[in-house]
């Protein structure tokens, strides 16, 4: 069988992207479960460096094209460096991060090389499939498993005849883990010309605003996520206060980003971050599948809302029936008189 | 030659009203059981496409969309907002294609228009939010691809610049036509119906739709050809079947759950102040906070 690829999105500031090393992680141990190789592939300017960032996570194989053209991200050079590759090397499996870069270049490659790409993929495994009709089975494909249909199913995808198979996977899915700190890989320098044609270069970036990477929940250790039943904006401030005190972040429900109380960048769930903090406090949140895709991994769960019968108080650890306007100030006087 | 924009769009079920039939045992979508609309983020490229004919005197807009019969609902929409001329993209033999299979059939469809300046589809359909179909129908056409638009700079019969939005800023670039975009919703919604359209395109009907009228409408069509819309068959493409439907969709749906929450053990408190200071405290001591 051959190998497991991760393409490895180079940050603005030339470092591999967080997306990639939690891919890199869970690609280490589906590579491992199938007992092949990691692979991973690099485009950019300057980037030699990456083999000290990516080797730790167990990647035997980077291959890297490097070449100031390749900087700033487009798509057609990047597509036809990847598709040239993988018309090569043939992967098994390839993982693609989620963002704006990914789910441009990864339906590009899997078109060109005619295979099946699931999107927006909440886990991966390896499994077994028997084909109902005919009766045909085959051993370790790669399941895609997502929710779909605005989160009201969960499925599992697979691709029997073709390869690869590939998915994409959003920051914060999968677990950032070290594979071991001296790993040692092969670095592999590809010659860039071989790959990319002048034609390639013909959408011309004339202007970037790149921000600063903002706000990031993702890494809080404790989220207060408000909800649309938070109601009004003097109550949201009421998160960012008991935030303030217990040092957490402020997270948000997509229907309270929707009515304008939180900024985008705080929106949990299917189409927001995901998150696994140690404790997660919602507060008028009902807990759609969608915002829970987002947070039913945090370790534990406070939901305060007025209806004893919302869905996300049957994965809380702890439920407080009330009003948010009146529970969130009695929590922020407790901590003031009683912690240190 | 006429400057041809080609939008791209769905109809979607409206996932924010799904019912206990909406899947079917294979897996699939059961669409009549859902409210159909016209996918949000096509109307946002709509709009972008009905702009550059506002700044290309006699271009013109024509809406491609795949799908089945009621489709051109859409396509009437597009229509009553601005869009000149539709096509219909449907055939039982498209049933269950995944978006490499959609794309091969748009792109097919789309090629029959060349020679067109540019595609433009939505970023992402809200019944599989997979992105993936403006891509891989640009791949397919050979065309270049800006995705993510949110603004169109300017445009002539050479070249376009648009503004894209990216996870952490904005990109303006500058590509050559034929080019393929794909639209975000942050760019500019769609214009409403306008009513004059309304009542120029109000008959406008697929031949299927035509032959379930009690009135004939042979002679109107004939004064009026923009009433047609056209259909297109696997047959009218000239599509390989085998590239189709399921059987040329390489992703296969194994399994599907109904999402079903895990009870967990809560305890559930009061908003009194004595059941507040004991979970705090208990928070506190356990260091899970402070
Ligand atoms: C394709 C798709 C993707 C989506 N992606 C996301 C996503 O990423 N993230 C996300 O969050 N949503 C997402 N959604 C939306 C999701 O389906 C829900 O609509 C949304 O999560 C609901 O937000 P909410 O719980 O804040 O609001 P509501 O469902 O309106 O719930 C409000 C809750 O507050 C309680 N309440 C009201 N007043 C008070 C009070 N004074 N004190 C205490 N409790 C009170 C109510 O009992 C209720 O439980 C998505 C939807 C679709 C279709
Ligand atoms: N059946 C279809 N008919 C017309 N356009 C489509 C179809 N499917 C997808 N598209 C276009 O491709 C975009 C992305 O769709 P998706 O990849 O399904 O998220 C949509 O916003 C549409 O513009």
């Amino acid at each position: 069988m051959n190998n497991v690829f991760v393409y490895c999105e180079i940050t603005e500031e030339g470092h591999v992207a967080e997306v990639s090393l939690e891919l890199l992680s869970k690609g280490r141990k589906l590579a491992g479960e199938l007992g092949v190789k990691l692979e991973a592939v690099a485009i950019g300017s300057g980037i030699e460096k990456v083999s000290q960032e990516v080797f730790p996570f167990g990647v035997d194989v980077l291959h890297l094209a490097d070449d100031p053209r390749l900087s700033p991200y487009r798509t057609l050079p990047h597509a036809s460096i990847i598709i040239g590759l993988f018309k090569e090397e043939q992967p098994e499996i390839v993982l693609f991060g989620a963002t704006s870069i990914g789910r441009d270049l990864a339906p590009r490659v899997a078109s060109a090389l005619r295979c099946g790409l699931t999107a927006d993929c909440t886990a991966l495994e390896i499994g077994d499939h028997t084909e109902p009709k005919t009766g045909k089975t085959y051993k370790n494909l790669l399941y895609q498993i997502r929710p779909a249909f605005g989160g009201n199913i969960i499925a599992t995808i697979i691709n029997p005849d073709t390869r690869p198979q590939m998915a994409t996977v959003r920051e914060g899915v999968m677990k950032k883990e070290i594979h071991s700190a001296n790993h040692k890989g092969k670095v592999k320098n590809l010659d860039v010309s071989k790959y990319v044609k002048e034609s390639d270069f013909v959408v011309e970036i004339i202007e970037r605003h790149i921000e600063p990477q903002k706000l990031n929940i993702k890494n809080a250790q404790i989220i207060v996520a408000g909800g649309y039943g938070v109601g009004t904006p003097e109550n949201f401030k009421l998160l960012y206060e008991l935030a303030d005190v217990i040092g957490a972040q402020v997270g948000a429900s997509r229907a309270a980003v929707d009515a304008g109380l939180a900024e985008h960048e705080r929106q949990i769930g299917q189409t927001g971050v995901t998150v696994r903090p140690k404790l997660y406090i919602a507060c008028g949140i009902s807990g759609a599948v969608q915002h829970r895709a987002g947070m039913d991994q945090s370790a534990q769960i406070i939901s305060i809302n007025k209806d004893p019968n919302a869905p996300i108080n049957q994965i809380a650890d702890y439920v407080i029936i009330g009003d948010v306007a009146e529970v969130l100030p009695k929590m922020i006087k407790y901590y003031k008189q009683n912690s240190k | 030659m006429t400057f041809r924009i080609v939008v791209l769009a769905k109809q979607v079920p409206d996932t924010r009203n799904v019912g206990k039939d909406a899947m079917k045992a294979d897996g699939t979508v059961n669409r009549a059981a859902l409210p159909a609309i016209f996918n949000p983020e096509d109307l946002n490229a709509l709009e972008m496409a009905l702009r550059m004919k506002d700044s290309i005197p006699g271009a013109e807009v024509v809406v491609v969309s795949m799908g089945p019969g009621r489709a051109a609902e859409i396509i009437r929409e597009a229509m009553y907002r601005g869009a000149d001329r539709g096509f219909l993209v449907t055939d039982r033999k498209f049933a269950g294609s995944d978006t490499l299979a959609t794309s091969y059939a748009l792109s097919l469809a789309v090629k029959k228009l060349e020679p067109f300046h540019v595609l433009i589809a939505g970023r992402q359909a809200i019944d599989g939010d997979t992105a993936q179909v403006g891509p891989q129908t640009a791949e397919k056409l050979g065309l270049p691809q800006i995705t993510y638009a949110e603004e169109l700079v300017s445009i002539d019969t050479q070249k376009v610049i648009i503004r894209r939005r990216l996870e952490r800023g904005v990109e303006t670039v500058k590509a050559p036509l034929p080019v393929c975009i794909t639209v975000h919703g942050s760019a500019p919604s769609c214009r409403p119906r306008n009513a004059k359209l309304v009542m120029k395109y109000k008959h406008a009907r697929t031949t299927t739709e035509l032959q379930e009228e009690t009135r004939d409408y042979t002679e109107l069509r004939h004064e009026r050809p923009w009433l047609q819309i056209t259909e297109w068959s696997v047959e009218d493409l000239q599509a390989e079947t085998d590239k189709l439907g399921l059987a040329g969709s390489p992703t296969k749906v194994k399994k599907i759950d109904n999402v079903v929450l895990q009870h967990k053990e809560s305890k559930v408190l009061t908003a009194a102040d004595n059941d507040i200071d004991w979970l705090m405290k208990k928070l506190i001591s356990s260091h899970i906070i402070g």
